[in-house]
């Protein structure tokens, strides 16, 4: 990136200033935006998930004659093995996403500090995943010769293969904005490569960190494409198992228990989105736009 | 003059000792790199489930795919879906950015709500958008209200337009985060430079089209990428609401190569896949060279 005038200091400093005039129509507008392009899909998702079988037949805006939104939910958390579904997803999403964040940071570290044509090959080869998309056909294969087909292993293998490239990219950019004499203090106390990669760099990284476990936590937690080939129908994430009840529940018309199920598997990721909103925002906006 | 340098080439070596790579490159070369290659071998044989021998089948599976016009309606299919999704999704995100852009309470609480798609499953969102563009569903239904007539548009069942609503539902979703990062770019623009344009008499839209968008070239650069990649990439959205279809003008490379797999011909799903990875690697270094230059110019 270019020469880019970055000041933000100066820029929010003015932004507070009360310089503008005070308008009645934007908040408005904001907020009628809001209702109209997510409220009417969210009202859809809580009211049809109130409703019984006969009234969502024909999914609508019309509040449920009599809410039965907790028997639905409850019907939905035994018929779509939500408890088995959430420790598969976490039993996958954390493994993955602590193995790119150690095994990226420790590659990106290296490849910050070191110049030369070697590391600008194996720069470019690790992060070129950002970009190509994973042959998921022939992980099938490969995972049947290595005997990691359908295992939880396997899946975090393809997930670790697809989004180091994320994390290495991040943090290699954020490394080289680390002063040099940080690590030389530590090395003239005596400190080897990996008490300094501990010590001094893993905890400086925080930050970019925090941007790419986002991302990625997203990006798993989510994921149903490459779960379906490589974990399909034997490990059970939220996912996947929306896609086993959603399947089965157009068949049979029961749109109350699609919705139900929606609402149930998307909490814990909107509750963690709630709480921590503030840090997850800027976390995005300052890795992407540096 | 003696300046020590910190640090010369020997003792940088010892300091970043190549070994910390190896379990990086290792689980990249075995998990990414080794099924990409094996993308180009099996690409060409007739590996199915029917049998259990994998024979050297030359470019049969490429010339059957192309002559049935398989190959070139998905191809055709990813490429549409992925300039509509670039196109609508930068807009909107754009549209939201500039409308809550000052920060007030309301502008605060209506962000996070706009973030809440991002945060759901794209699968979710899919199943919800079903249901909402039905031809007896909610959405018919408030048209049909203000209007005052009874609506029955099938969103989903136009061989035309229904892959433009598909993309629709897919900028939905992600427009939330191309939003955040227009914020972010607005808010790197010199508030001096916008005042000397005000004094100058410039109005809004002056202002917004020669000074503000030209400076938002990084963000753009960063939210055209993201979204062509991750729309050609694409598959919960389109298998959540059409499945590929009607008469597969939704069918984008990835919902071909499950639905095939699915079938057991994995020789012809790997050649999708290779397609998909050849296609990808062709347009988007190009992409992103002419947005980055772009930026150079300003």
């Amino acid at each position: 990136m270019t020469t880019v005038p970055t000041r933000p200091a100066a820029a929010t400093a003015a932004h507070r200033a009360p310089r503008r005039r005070r308008r009645i129509g934007q908040p408005i507008a904001a907020v009628l935006t809001a209702a109209a392009v997510l409220g009417v899909p969210f009202w859809l998702v809580i009211a049809t998930a109130g409703k019984d079988q006969g009234e969502a037949l024909d999914p609508n805006l019309a509040p449920p004659a009599d809410w039965r939104l907790w028997e639905n939910i409850a019907q939905v958390y035994a018929d779509g093995r939500m408890l088995p579904a959430l420790f598969g997803s976490v039993l996958v999403m954390v493994p993955s996403v602590v193995g790119v964040l150690v095994l990226g940071s420790m590659a990106a570290w290296i490849l910050g500090r070191r110049g030369g044509r070697l590391s600008a090959a194996v720069y470019a080869l690790g992060i070129s995943g950002i970009v190509l998309p994973p042959a998921v056909v022939t992980i099938v294969l490969l995972l049947r010769q290595l005997g990691l087909a359908g295992t939880a292993l396997g899946m975090i293998g393809v997930y670790m293969g697809m989004y180091l490239s994320t994390v290495i990219f991040f943090v290699t950019g954020f490394v080289r904005t680390i002063p040099h004499e940080l690590e030389e203090a530590a090395r003239v106390d005596g400190a080897g490569p990996v008490r300094v990669f501990v010590r001094i760099i893993l905890p400086l990284l925080r930050p970019v960190l925090a941007t790419a476990t986002i991302l990625i936590c997203l990006y798993i937690w989510n994921d149903v494409f490459y779960a379906l080939f490589v974990i399909g129908g034997r490990i059970d994430t939220l996912p996947l198992n929306l896609y086993q009840v959603a399947s089965a529940g157009l068949y049979l018309q029961n749109w109350h228990l699609i919705f139900a199920y929606i609402i149930l598997m998307s909490l814990p990721l909107l509750i963690t989105f709630v709480v921590a909103q503030r840090r997850i925002i800027s976390g995005i906006t300052g890795g992407a736009v540096k | 003059m003696a300046t020590v340098t910190a640090g010369a080439p020997r003792s940088r070596h010892r300091d970043h000792p190549l070994w910390f790579l190896v379990p990086a490159l290792a689980v990249l070369v075995v998990f990414f790199f080794v099924p990409t290659l094996f993308n180009f071998v099996y690409a060409f044989t007739d590996w199915s489930s029917f049998k259990s021998a994998i024979n050297f089948a030359g470019t049969d599976n490429f010339v059957s795919l192309f002559s049935n016009g398989t190959l070139l309606n998905s191809l055709k299919v990813t490429l549409v879906y992925a300039v509509l999704v670039a196109l609508f999704q930068n807009l909107f995100g754009l549209g939201l950015a500039l409308l809550l852009e000052r920060d007030t309470a309301v502008n605060r609480a209506v962000r996070v709500a706009f973030f809440v798609p991002v945060v759901m499953s794209a699968l979710a969102v899919g199943y919800i958008f079903q249901a909402l563009l039905k031809p007896d569903g909610a959405l018919n239904g408030i048209i049909g209200w203000f209007t005052g007539t009874e609506v029955a548009i099938p969103w989903l069942g136009s061989t035309t337009w229904t892959i433009v609503v598909v993309a629709i539902v897919h900028a939905w979703k992600w427009m939330g985060l191309s939003m955040l990062i227009y914020l972010a770019g607005l808010k790197t623009i010199d508030e001096d430079v916008l005042e000397a344009a005000r004094l100058d008499g410039a109005s809004r839209w002056t202002m917004f089209r020669s000074i503000r968008f030209p400076l938002l070239a990084p963000a753009v650069t960063f939210n055209v990428a993201t979204a062509l990649l991750g729309s050609m990439n694409g598959f919960d959205i389109v298998q959540a609401t059409t499945e590929g279809g009607p008469g597969g003008t939704t069918e984008l490379l990835n919902i071909f190569i499950f639905r095939t797999f699915g079938q057991g011909l994995f020789a012809q799903a790997t050649t999708m896949s290779l397609v998909l990875f050849l296609t990808v690697a062709i347009l988007a270094f190009p992409v992103i060279r002419y947005l980055r230059k772009r930026e150079e110019v300003l």
